[in-house]
């Protein structure tokens, strides 16, 4: 995707094609898709006839009729324009995502044992093959790594230039057709169908191919043709009324009438306000497998965030040394920090920094120490170092304590210790307190012990991510309830829950928690979003209502999600539940203007259309319109022309603001409610002078 | 406009909302099935009656078999009614010796009287035998205004369910607003009518010489008794061709306020249930507020036009104001009040003649109807009539609080807002396209009294009358020719059956959903600022539809009677 070069939605690359589409989207089919923009359509070419019939028979207002099939035909066009520029960047983007998904050979292993391969295009590919992709190849299709480690240049798809790693096992093993392997070599089995690969239907999804309507697209389609059903017996009933009166009414004229009646601002935006929304998601990075899934994501309820990356920032950091009685805080330190030394996470890191800052313990050479590294291991859940027959460990406090009192197998490296100290029961009272506190204010313990003899505990904290607080009560004003998910036991997961100011929390999660956990809150009603990456996250991405699976994820997490982040940004789920919302105010916000439109058009068109033969009925030309049919040229020349006024608005999305449901609706409501009301009165007055003043009626 | 004409309408208003809650409150009780003051004398009734016809009163019904039910009762009580106005000259209780009514006017009759309108293209006294009166058309009025009340609480309970089947049993339901609400008030309400002054018996007519010599026939009979419930169930078939006019349907000005409250009661205490039932009283209240301004908005602009009177009497030096057709017991400010509360309401009885308001007061009960009866409505039709206009405001406008709408805890979808579009639009296509055919078909045209736009309002008046379910009558049309009954007839049954069967599956669709708990993001229904918007969605949707008529009719007529021209 060309994320370095921005389009913006009123650039000449999108308008000028879009001119050119609004008149292609004239084809019955594709207006066939939109009841009331049909309906125009409709009665335009039935208007044309009427003209037609007119120039041979030279009926008088030729000039007239003329121009109201002229606007007519605009208010079809325009609508198609809004929805041509709509669709326009998005299929730049598919041309470009088309450009870089070149015809690609693939290496497929064959025989038993996989040894050899032969060269094969990459879309006579299966499932379940498995090729060989090395430095320099091209990856030929979605799969999984099942062998090997790879550096993947992944911009093709997420437009960010840095390699990620992709390994077999674990949560980084999947790849995706198109991007490029940079570094190793890999064998990867093909997990997609030619056709159905992720850059097929993305480009599917960019281009609004597989764009279907959504549920509540559809139940406003409903509303709108009700509408037009309403306001076609307001209006061909006119004619015998005027009959009974003694007057008759000209067919363009009710045809007039009708069209500025019946919804077409929506009628015409409503699809360019659905394709606006996914684009404006597409612009993000993020990828909605559905229309439905933006929608569900602004009806969201109740948010489940991963605490790590999400809440706090990925990485723990020391925050203090907590010795125990009878150790100075400066012996626990230089302990911690040839612990430390070697221990490349950023925990490790951030011990050696605060020896250094806040104990001024310098940083010593590792080279010049000829110390022995112990590595942290699952089975062990501590690491160290060995120096001259001294030895240092850190890590989990019971695991320490198991190591001090010998229960387990010894480590590595215990032919040093010779003697098998045990702890007092005081000092493991002492420190269980000491790792409780630390629990309880959000932090992670870890014990150090030196030689035998426990020295304290370095306080590894969680740090809340800058700003999370305030987005969370935004959250909570949006009437929307966020709940972290961490391993973490009860105590810290408090802890670290009151500090973010997430409304609960769920400690010591299991993927079934977490799955239950989705379900308990949908069987009240609520809509659930998330978001994960791992396999074992997949179920519940299936279940949640609106599942975000990170791009550098599973194959089974991406599959089982509705949208897909391609910058694997967790915290995004928040911007994507406005997104949804904004899209949903759009149409709201358009709607309400459209109908209210419609008083303003009646005061026009019904005294222009009857003052023929009740002149009484000028009474309710309240705009001092100039004549009838300046009248009902201006109304409909305004219907035509607010379409195109009020596309930059349903392109971009009415503004969303936390602010609680009351206020937003009162402030919409004041805007587009009563400012659909007066605008048009000032707008068809403002026209009518340009009308008259150019002789046009 | 005068003070006492306005202290004569805050007393009605008060007496209204005084009424609220305590009708609420029993009216609950007796959906909910649970037990009040009456229940030890009409519960063995009560189960009695389910024994006699066979209801198992537990259990409950899916929407479509409520519906089923509801349906089957109106055609065989339809087939009842219709028999019983043909063959009633070989029937008991007339002493008139009244012959059968004609097929096409005992259609209209029946159906009319099914459908809770009342539509009178017949004078009572001179066309029906006391039999037909009571058995037939009393009869009705109970069990239409019961039916009414049914559907209502139906639909309640498809927003205070979630994930449900059904939505209660229609018999139970029928029964229940019968046995609990409309006869003990009915019985109560006609003996105090009585005592005010009002017939009750079964004599024949009474021969009197007048002051002149001439010679009058005094009709009588069991006026009492219909009275009561023709307003209670906002049915408003007169007993009298002269309907709440004659001195023999309200003698004075407090059988007119026992009638006018009559009507309001059950609509106004309905809202009052529907918060109860729902488990948050303000919902109910927010309903109320919204009948409550579009309701005084009417009187102050009809008692506004009725008392500044019409220019042309005005300039002769008849001022105080539109008298012509009203009586002098009742006055302007009652008269104008009686007018609006009855097309409000959808009862039809009226107390003066609408044909001789002023074109703009004339205006108010017509667009009362056209709106659909929903300023408190027909007993039950006004509350889910306002429902669907709800779910359709909702749906307008919740979307701009950014999530799906919803009300009272239900997503509304695709299926409620075609349901409600479906009920809404039927009503412009019956009253429009019938008004439409009438004004250009020479028999038609030929029963209209006034000509030109005066003339065109009494037709449109009538359709939209019937369709409505109102079945008032603007006066000046003759309506009894097989054109009129026929498609009055029509009007009437698809602008009560089209409007109930979307309402019942709805009602059906919302009972199946799950219910969604409030929060900060609900779009909020109890507001002042959701009661402005429904006003404002009510009077922009159904206004739209149909101004181009109200233009040519009251309109013209209004604007011509400023300019010195009367029709």
């Amino acid at each position: 995707m060309s994320r370095s070069k921005p389009m913006s939605m009123m650039d000449a690359r999108i308008l000028v094609p879009a001119l050119g589409e609004s008149f292609k989207k004239l084809n019955p089919r594709s207006l066939a898709r939109n009841p009331v923009m049909f309906v125009v359509a409709v009665v335009s070419a039935l208007t044309t006839i009427f003209f037609a019939k007119d120039i041979v028979t030279g009926a008088e207002n030729v000039s007239f009729t003329f121009q109201i099939v002229l606007w007519l035909w605009f208010t079809v066009l325009f609508a198609n324009f809004a929805e041509a520029v709509a669709e326009g960047r998005g299929k730049a983007q598919a041309e470009s995502l088309r450009r870089t998904r070149t015809e690609t050979q693939a290496k497929l292993l064959t025989g038993t044992d996989r040894k050899s391969y032969k060269q094969i295009p990459g879309t006579s590919l299966k499932v379940g093959d498995v090729v060989l992709v090395e430095a320099g190849d091209t990856i030929p299709s979605d799969g999984e790594v099942i062998d090997g480690v790879a550096l993947v240049n992944e911009a093709a798809i997420t437009g960010e230039s840095a390699p990620v790693i992709r390994e077999s096992g674990g949560d980084r093993s999947a790849v995706t057709g198109g991007t490029q392997v940079l570094s190793d070599r890999i064998r990867v089995r093909i997990t997609a169908a030619p056709g159905s690969t992720f850059i097929d239907r993305m480009i599917r999804l960019v281009e609004g191919a597989e764009r279907q309507k959504t549920p509540n697209e559809i139940a406003l389609n409903v509303l709108l043709a009700g509408l037009t059903i309403i306001f076609v017996f307001a209006t061909v009933t006119i004619p015998s009324y005027a009959a009974y009166a003694g007057g008759a009414i000209s067919v363009v004229v009710l045809i007039a009438l009708f069209v500025t009646l019946i919804p077409t601002t929506i009628g015409a935006l409503l699809s360019a306000i659905g394709i606006a929304g996914m684009d404006r998601l597409v612009r993000f990075n993020v990828l909605a497998m559905s229309g439905r899934a933006v929608e569900a994501a602004g009806d969201v309820d109740t948010l489940l965030l991963d605490k790590t990356g999400t809440i706090t920032l990925g990485n723990r950091q020391a925050a203090e040394f907590k010795p125990l009685r009878g150790v100075s805080e400066q012996e626990l330190a230089d302990a911690a920090q040839l612990a430390s030394l070697a221990d490349e996470t950023p925990e490790g890191r951030s011990i050696v920094v605060l020896a250094k800052e806040k104990h001024g313990i310098r940083e010593r050479n590792l080279a010049e120490l000829h110390g022995k590294f112990i590595p942290f291991t699952a089975q062990t859940r501590m690491s160290g170092m060995e120096v001259d027959g001294s030895w240092v460990r850190k890590g989990a406090v019971d695991a320490i304590l198991n190591y001090l009192n010998g229960s387990p197998s010894p480590a590595a490296g215990s032919a040093v210790r010779v003697l098998q100290p045990t702890v007092s029961a005081d000092v493991v009272r002492e420190i269980n307190a000491i790792a409780e506190a630390v629990s309880k204010s959000g932090g992670t313990p870890l014990a150090v012990a030196k030689d035998g003899r426990l020295l304290g505990v370095i306080y590894l904290k969680d740090i809340v991510k800058g700003g999370i607080r305030e987005r969370f009560a935004e959250l909570r004003r949006m009437g929307i309830r966020t709940v972290m998910i961490t391993g973490d036991n009860p105590t810290t997961a408090a802890a670290i829950a009151a500090e973010a100011g997430v409304d609960d929390f769920l400690a010591q999660a299991t993927p079934e928690d977490k799955l239950r956990l989705i379900r308990d809150e949908q069987a009240k009603g609520k809509l659930v979003a998330m978001c994960g990456d791992g396999t074992n996250d997949a179920p519940a991405l299936a279940q949640a209502d609106v599942g975000v699976a990170m791009n550098t994820g599973t194959q089974a997490a991406r599959e089982a999600g509705n949208m897909v982040d391609l910058d694997s940004n967790p915290t995004k789920l928040i911007e994507i539940v406005e997104i949804g919302k904004q899209l949903l105010m759009t149409r709201g916000a358009l709607t309400t203007f459209s109908i209210a439109n419609d008083m303003a058009k009646y005061f026009a068109i019904i005294p222009a259309m009857f003052v023929a033969f009740y002149p009484q009925l000028n009474a309710l030309n309240i705009m001092n319109l100039a004549s009838p049919q300046s009248a009902i040229l201006s109304a409909i020349i305004f219907n035509a022309l607010i379409i195109i006024g009020l596309i930059p608005l349903a392109l971009r999305g009415v503004a969303y603001r936390a602010i609680g449901a009351a206020p937003l609706l009162r402030r919409n409501l004041l805007i587009y409610g009563l400012g659909g009301v007066i605008i048009p009165f000032i707008g068809i007055k403002a026209i009518d002078l340009v009308v008259t003043a150019l002789h046009l009626a | 406009m005068t003070a006492n004409g306005w202290i004569q309408i805050l007393i009605f208003c008060a007496i209204i909302v005084a009424l609220v809650v305590p009708l609420g409150a029993y009216m609950t009780r007796v959906f909910n099935g649970e037990r009040t003051f009456l229940s030890p004398v009409l519960r063995p009734i009560e189960i009695g009656l389910y024994r006699i016809a066979g209801i198992d009163e537990s259990r409950e019904q899916h929407w479509i078999m409520y519906t089923i039910a509801m349906l089957f009762f109106h055609v065989a009580g339809f087939l009842f009614l219709y028999a019983l106005m043909r063959f009633q000259e070989f029937l008991p209780l007339n002493p008139q010796g009244m012959t059968a009514v004609a097929p096409d006017l005992a259609f209209n009759t029946s159906v009319s009287f099914i459908a809770n309108t009342n539509w009178q293209n017949y004078g009572g006294e001179s066309t029906m035998s006391y039999l037909v009166q009571m058995l037939g058309l009393t009869h009705q009025n109970f069990l239409s205004a019961a039916t009414g009340m049914a559907i209502a609480v139906a639909l309640i309970r498809g927003f205070t369910r979630a994930s449900s089947r059904t939505v209660g049993n229609f018999w139970v339901d029928l029964t229940r607003s019968t046995l609990y609400i409309l006869l003990p008030i009915c019985v109560a309400g006609a003996i105090v009518l009585v005592a005010l002054g009002v017939p009750q018996n079964l004599n024949p007519y009474v021969e009197a010489t007048t002051l002149e010599g001439a010679k009058q026939t005094i009709a009588q009979g069991p006026v009492a008794s219909q009275m009561m419930i023709k307003h209670l169930g906002t049915n408003g078939g007169g007993f009298f061709n002269a309907n709440a006019a004659h001195p023999y349907e309200s003698p004075n000005a407090i059988t007119n306020l026992i009638h006018m409250v009559a009507i309001f009661a059950i609509g106004a205490g309905l809202t009052s249930v529907f918060g109860r039932m729902v488990g948050n009283r303000r919902q109910g209240w927010s309903i109320f507020a919204v009948m409550g301004i579009l309701f005084v908005a009417g009187v102050v602009v009809c008692y506004w036009a009725e008392a500044s009177g019409t220019t042309g009497l005005n300039a002769l030096g008849l001022t105080g104001g539109n008298m012509e057709g009203k009586e002098v017991r009742f006055g302007i400010p009652l008269s104008a009040l009686f007018a609006v509360v009855t097309t409000a309401a959808s009862c039809g009885a009226v107390n003066a003649m609408h044909d001789s308001f002023t074109a703009l007061g004339g205006m108010i009960p017509l667009i009362n109807m056209q709106l659909g009866e929903i300023i408190i409505g027909g007993v039950g039709a006004g509350l889910y009539g306002m429902l669907l206009f709800v779910i359709i405001a909702i749906f307008v406008a919740g979307l701009m609080v950014g999530r799906t709408p919803e009300y009272i805890g239900k997503k509304i979808e695709a299926k409620e807002v075609k349901m409600a579009m479906l009920a809404i639009l039927i009503l412009p296509l019956m009253y429009l396209g019938w008004s439409a055919i009438a004004v250009v078909y020479p028999t038609a045209v030929a029963s209209i009294a006034n000509p030109g736009p005066h003339g065109f309002s009494e037709v449109l008046y009538a359709f939209v009358s019937q369709t409505a379910n109102n079945g008032s009558a603007f006066g000046g049309l003759t309506g009894n020719i097989l054109f009129y009954n026929i498609t009055g007839g029509i009007a009437m049954l698809v602008g009560r059956f089209i409007m109930i069967v979307p309402a019942m599956a709805i009602a059906g669709s919302l009972a199946a959903k799950k219910s969604i708990p409030e929060s900060a993001g609900t779009f909020p229904t109890t507001s002042g600022l959701f009661i402005g918007l429904v006003v404002g969605v009510i009077v922009i949707i159904g206004g739209l539809t149909f101004f181009p008529a109200l233009a040519l009719g009251p309109l013209v007529d209004h604007i011509s009677m400023i300019q010195g021209q009367t029709f």
